[in-house]
């Protein structure tokens, strides 16, 4: 037992004495607001921490997720303001993270394009037709209908701490407990010995990347109705917070083993590292170079833990 | 010596010929020496970049860090003149801080052996937050004339960074085809076990690569400063993803093994190409990145048609072929072999 939920002990360990330390030297720490305002953020980059952590468990990679992000919220901003009715913005929001989603993983697993090459044709192709088709205004002013979602409060939490929640353990059960999920893993540890078993990988694959699309869908609307604008960088550099998360949280890069839970410990890691800086008076410039720090010692912590400092260098095997 | 192009190099002629052919009736200014000069000198940034990313991933690595790297020293040096330090030996240090970087890369990947893939994109962050946080988000400006010739000047009509370019490739080119390291590079990129088994230092080799794509991407740092006259935190951003975009344009398999300086050249050139020409054209940027986008993908499924729809891993490894024996499915009975060889010799 222990050493099977070491990683998400480590981080929980890490988590605590990071807040605790916040909490007693700094009074601001303990406000309710902080405290919503962390979790919130947690749960939009966690629901997207989903999808990538299923990615990267089943051996592949997803970097266009802070483009689709950025399309999703245009969109919806777009249609909440010519009028639709905010169910039918969520909606559309979600099936066209789910169809963005669906089109990585049709390139992937039937053309075979290795995901990093899509998903980055992708990363680039979406952005740059947000920036033409915006011509980088924002999309403002929003009816007043669309902070509904972001604003309502559940025994003190705002609506979007529930969903990412509810996201969290659903995936956690999916993945741990159900065929599809355990053919994820198959896939990540061992391509050619899951196609031996029977297992049609290229839907896997397919699913996998439609999944992590639709989930951006979702977190979409999780992030966005909290504002009353919609920018266009919206989701600049949610591909590289996401993936620190994933590894931070003991996900193995090269596919094969990885929680959701783990990634949300994660999350909420760099989430509270992040406010860390503001509460300690260190600029916002270095929260990067932090970022960065974390991946490296999080991962050279797990490669001498688990002693596969032995296996050849390189990165794709 | 008799030059010898692969087919997909010839392709890449045709594509470079074709698309400038196009550009040419596209725009008027394209295709005139003062426009082609102008443009090989952001070619030669990423050029410079791309010559020892080739021989990484051939090595089956990968450095995301270059840009980081780019801005990191770039950083150093502006920092270091602006407190009185005269500029060249301010350059000189700059770079020593970006060879520096990728000696670092390089020791991670190649002696605690952490994937190059994490460990690049932690010192893509780590690099480049380190050259925001010294600058504190202001850029440095007013270089001296004599380095600013670094980015702008020319000898003999032609921009003193292509000149430093071409060098580069035919030196590159020599040491990756006529010399021992060269072909071990190769050797790496296919099965590093059997390079290893046959006495060569592959740690050393690795640590070498990464050190020298430091050692470039901070002279490429230097000469982007000198370019355009700054030296700021968030230069050359992005440059990561263009060169690697080049590179496997190129020919250069991410499975390794497999790539050539000169398909390297070609990938550098038609991109950078199709950059100045669309811009030129007055094509809007998202549309030339689609562009650029469809072309790479469209190389990339050609290249693999012709090897005989041989599958391309990137991120999940390539697992060894399983050998049926009487009904039995084994695994690589050598691969298991070698990682009880490595294990009773540590």
């Amino acid at each position: 037992m222990m050493m099977k939920w070491g990683r998400e002990l480590t981080i929980l360990a890490a988590l605590a004495l990071l807040a605790g330390y916040l909490s007693l030297t700094q009074p601001n720490f303990r406000d309710a607001f902080t405290l919503s305002t962390i979790l919130t953020n947690a749960a939009y980059v966690g629901v997207v921490g989903i999808g990538m952590t299923m990615v990267i468990v089943a051996g592949q990679i997803d970097i266009s997720v802070g483009s689709m992000l950025a399309v999703c919220a245009l969109i919806a901003g777009t249609l909440a303001r010519a009028g639709a009715p905010m169910f039918l913005v969520v909606l559309a929001s979600l099936a066209l993270g789910l169809g963005m989603g669906a089109l990585n993983g049709a390139l992937i697993a039937y053309l075979r394009i290795p995901s990093i090459i899509v998903t980055l044709a992708t990363l680039t192709a979406l952005r740059g037709a947000i920036v033409w088709w915006t011509k980088g205004y924002w999309v403002m002013p929003l009816p007043p209908g669309w902070k509904f979602l972001g604003t309502t409060h559940i025994l003190g939490l705002p609506l979007p701490v529930w969903i990412g929640w509810t996201a969290v353990l659903a995936a956690a059960y999916v993945l741990a407990h159900t065929i599809i999920g355990r053919e994820v893993y198959a896939l990540g540890s061992n391509p050619q010995a899951a196609r031996l078993a029977g297992i049609d990988t290229a839907r896997v694959t397919f699913w996998v990347f439609a999944l992590s699309g639709l989930l951006v869908g979702l977190a979409t609307m999780l992030h966005v109705t909290r504002f009353s604008m919609v920018q266009t960088q919206e989701g600049l550099g949610l591909e590289f917070l996401v993936i620190t998360a994933v590894v931070v949280g003991g996900t193995n890069i090269f596919g094969g083993s990885g929680t959701v839970a783990g990634t949300y410990l994660g999350v909420l890691l760099l989430t509270v590292t992040s406010s860390a800086l503001t509460f300690l008076g260190i600029s916002a410039t270095w929260d990067q170079a932090i970022r960065g720090a974390f991946i490296l010692v999080a991962v050279t912590a797990d490669i001498v833990r688990t002693g596969r400092w032995r296996q050849p260098v390189g990165w794709a095997r | 010596m008799r030059i010898r192009l692969l087919w997909r190099e010839r392709v890449l002629i045709g594509l470079l010929v074709g698309s400038g052919v196009l550009l040419a009736l596209l725009s008027d200014v394209f295709f005139t020496p003062a426009n082609l000069l102008r443009a090989t000198r952001y070619a030669a940034e990423i050029g410079l970049v791309a010559l020892p990313m080739t021989m990484i991933i051939i090595s089956r690595g990968i450095d995301l860090s270059v840009a980081s790297n780019m801005a990191l020293s770039a950083m150093t040096m502006g920092l270091l003149w602006q407190r009185g330090i005269p500029v060249w030996p301010a350059a000189a240090l700059g770079i020593a801080a970006g060879t520096l970087a990728g000696w670092l890369n390089g020791w991670v990947i190649a002696r605690v052996r952490v994937p190059a893939i994490v460990v690049t994109l932690a010192t893509l962050a780590v690099y480049r937050g380190v050259a925001t946080g010294l600058s504190g988000g202001t850029g440095i400006l007013g270089f001296p004339d004599s380095f600013l010739a670094l980015g702008a000047g020319t000898v003999a009509g032609v921009p003193i960074q292509t000149i430093i370019w071409i060098a580069g490739i035919a030196a590159a080119a020599v040491f990756l085809t006529r010399t021992a390291v060269g072909r071990y590079i190769y050797g790496i990129g296919h099965n590093e076990t059997a390079l290893r088994f046959s006495g060569i230092d592959v740690d050393r080799i690795v640590l070498g690569l990464y050190t020298a794509s430091g050692f470039v991407s901070a002279l490429a740092g230097m000469i982007y400063a000198a370019r355009v006259g700054t030296a700021k935190s968030n230069a050359a951003a992005g440059y990561e993803l263009t060169v690697i975009t080049a590179v496997v344009l190129g020919g250069t398999s991410l499975a390794g093994g497999e790539g050539t300086i000169v398909g390297t050249m070609l990938g550098v050139l038609i991109i950078t190409i199709l950059q100045n020409g669309l811009t030129l054209a007055r094509v809007p940027a998202a549309v030339q990145d689609v562009l650029i986008g469809t072309v790479l993908v469209g190389a990339v499924l050609t290249y693999r048609e012709r090897a005989g729809r041989k599958e391309v891993f990137v991120i999940a490894p390539p697992q060894p072929e399983p050998h049926h024996a009487g009904g039995r499915v084994l695994t690589d009975p050598g691969n298991d072999l070698a990682v009880g060889e490595e294990r009773r010799n540590p």
